[in-house]
């Protein structure tokens, strides 16, 4: 275990293509329309026509392709997760992640540089063990590392035992990484494009034409879409499309905030998370330190959240890595997450034939896109759950079979 | 950070404050009663409204006691804070009880 080679700041970025995709007017009538731009839409439109041959397809997006969470999130890619359902779908998508730059064409910087998270507590330390063996298990590459050992892979964090929340150890995933947000979105849009699919921006969806337990058409601002299949990737905004179809699903939205400071040279080696004092941190390909929080207590829809959120996040970062102390903060933002009761997404039928649902994702869709667009796709062709999403059903809160993954998801939901 | 008025101790801040979640939801009438779909609505599903929400607050810092805000989701705005015992409840808030209760 030995840090990763040490980069030069920006000398990996590729130069931008001239063009990505096409920007056409709507067609009257599609076979699938998918609701919602960002990553899992547009992951699902692209494994809709690789795996399944399905390209007579549109995702509207109300505003730019990749511009609401995906634009938004720290970029981590990671598939620890306790429970087998959640491991499941995670690792297809970790494993889909690694052969990603290649099925796309276009450089997505997936960096495997490892995730660190870390233990303050001896409860911390039991159940990060225990998260470690349920790991293995599942065939995800998992350590337990002591303190000298997280030492060693990032040489920055505090080990010192004189700090409130002492590091009494971490979890190791090395094939944990992040990926360039922004590169992802673009290759998948252009790859869907050059399939022939239909990405409709400034389009957003105000309304449904519903015919018994179908819905026939998409109402938008660019007027009305005709539509065999809908699929709805909106993550936080799912709930407000899903109020004009009648549908109640159990997901309430929250402003998660992250931030960046200004560019630094290489000194952060891999990605750490401490859910106990509650900060993430990664250094982006150009620089940036990359910090996340966890969710603000409140619903909200506004894209900003509250500064002493930010506060405490910060407060922790510089005790857990005190070269933070002179770094000067260059930006905030949040992203609208739609939390579930058990903090694991809801992907599957809803009430109405021929309308599937892809929302609850919280704080953790970024590194399920490939993923969930992959099953999504196989669920939306077949008409028939993918294996991988089949546990999310939004059944589950009624029939009880919950994947309550508030313990290892590594934020507070 | 936002100051929150809290009906008992006027403005404080944020920090001092406890989110409860949505107002008005209804305990079953006859809970032996209600089917598993009824009490799963009721132990899980929130109305997640973009706009004016109704919702409970905690000055759990303060003087702990519990009240209802009506607050804006996209300015995060309150319009106005009252008190449990306070009644008559806004049109609004008897709306989205109502709706509340519909599975």
């Amino acid at each position: 275990m030995s840090p990763g080679p040490t980069r030069t700041p920006g000398a990996d970025l590729p130069e931008h293509p001239d063009f990505l995709w096409r920007d056409p007017e709507p067609k009257r009538s599609y076979d699938v329309v998918i609701v919602g731009g960002g990553g899992h839409g547009l992951a699902t439109a692209h494994y809709l026509a690789k795996n399944h041959g399905i390209t007579d397809v549109a995702v509207l997006e109300k505003g730019w392709l990749g511009g609401g969470n995906m634009a938004r999130n720290t970029t981590i890619i990671r598939s620890n997760y306790l429970w087998d359902e959640s491991s499941a779908i995670y690792e297809q998508s970790l494993k889909l992640w690694e052969g990603l730059e290649e099925d796309l064409g276009y450089p997505i910087l997936f960096s495997q540089r490892g995730v660190l998270n870390l233990a303050h507590t001896l409860q911390d330390v039991r159940d990060s063990v225990r998260r470690v063996e349920a790991n293995k298990l599942n065939g995800v590459d998992a350590e337990w590392l002591e303190t000298d050992e997280v030492r060693k892979v990032c040489p920055i964090v505090n080990t010192s035992t004189d700090i409130r929340y002492p590091v009494l150890g971490a979890t190791y995933q090395p094939r944990a990484g992040i990926a360039k947000h922004d590169y992802v979105a673009w290759g998948f849009a252009r790859r869907a494009h050059e399939a022939g699919i239909d990405l409709i921006q400034d389009c957003e969806v105000t309304g449904f034409a519903t015919d018994g337990d179908r819905v026939t058409g998409v109402q938008t601002t660019r007027g009305t879409i005709a539509a065999g299949t809908v699929a709805l990737c909106a993550a936080g905004h799912t709930s407000v499309l899903t109020d004009m179809l009648g549908i109640r699903v159990p997901v309430q939205s929250h402003p998660l905030q992250a931030l960046v400071s200004e560019l630094l040279e290489p000194v952060h080696p891999t990605v750490v998370m401490s859910n106990a004092v509650h900060v993430y941190v990664s250094q982006a390909h150009k620089g940036e330190l990359v910090m996340g929080a966890g969710v603000d207590s409140y619903n909200g829809y506004g894209q900003r959240g509250a500064f002493h959120v930010i506060e405490r996040q910060m407060a922790a970062a510089v005790e857990l890595f005190p070269v933070f102390a002179r770094a000067h903060l260059l930006r905030t933002w949040a992203g609208i997450v739609d939390t579930s009761p058990d903090a694991s997404p809801i992907v599957g039928r809803t009430p109405y034939d021929n309308v599937y649902l892809n929302c609850g994702w919280g704080t953790g869709g970024f590194k399920a896109t490939p993923g969930v667009g992959w099953a999504l796709a196989h669920t939306i062709a077949s008409g028939e759950p993918h294996p991988n999403v089949a546990p999310f059903t939004l059944d589950r809160f009624v029939t009880g079979a919950l994947v309550d993954e508030h313990g290892a998801a590594a934020v507070a939901h | 950070m936002q100051l929150i008025e809290c009906p008992w101790c006027g403005p404080r801040e944020e920090v001092e404050f406890h989110y409860g979640g949505q107002a008005h939801v209804p305990y079953p009438d006859a809970p032996a009663e209600v089917s598993d779909e009824e009490w799963a609505h009721y132990v899980f599903f929130r109305d997640n409204t973009k706009g004016r929400f109704a919702e409970r607050w905690c000055h759990s810092a303060g003087c702990r006691r519990w009240f209802t805000a009506v607050r804006d989701t996209t300015t995060y705005r309150f319009e106005r804070v009252r008190r449990l015992d306070d009644p008559g409840p806004h049109a609004t808030e008897l709306a989205r009880a109502r709706r509340s209760t519909a599975p």
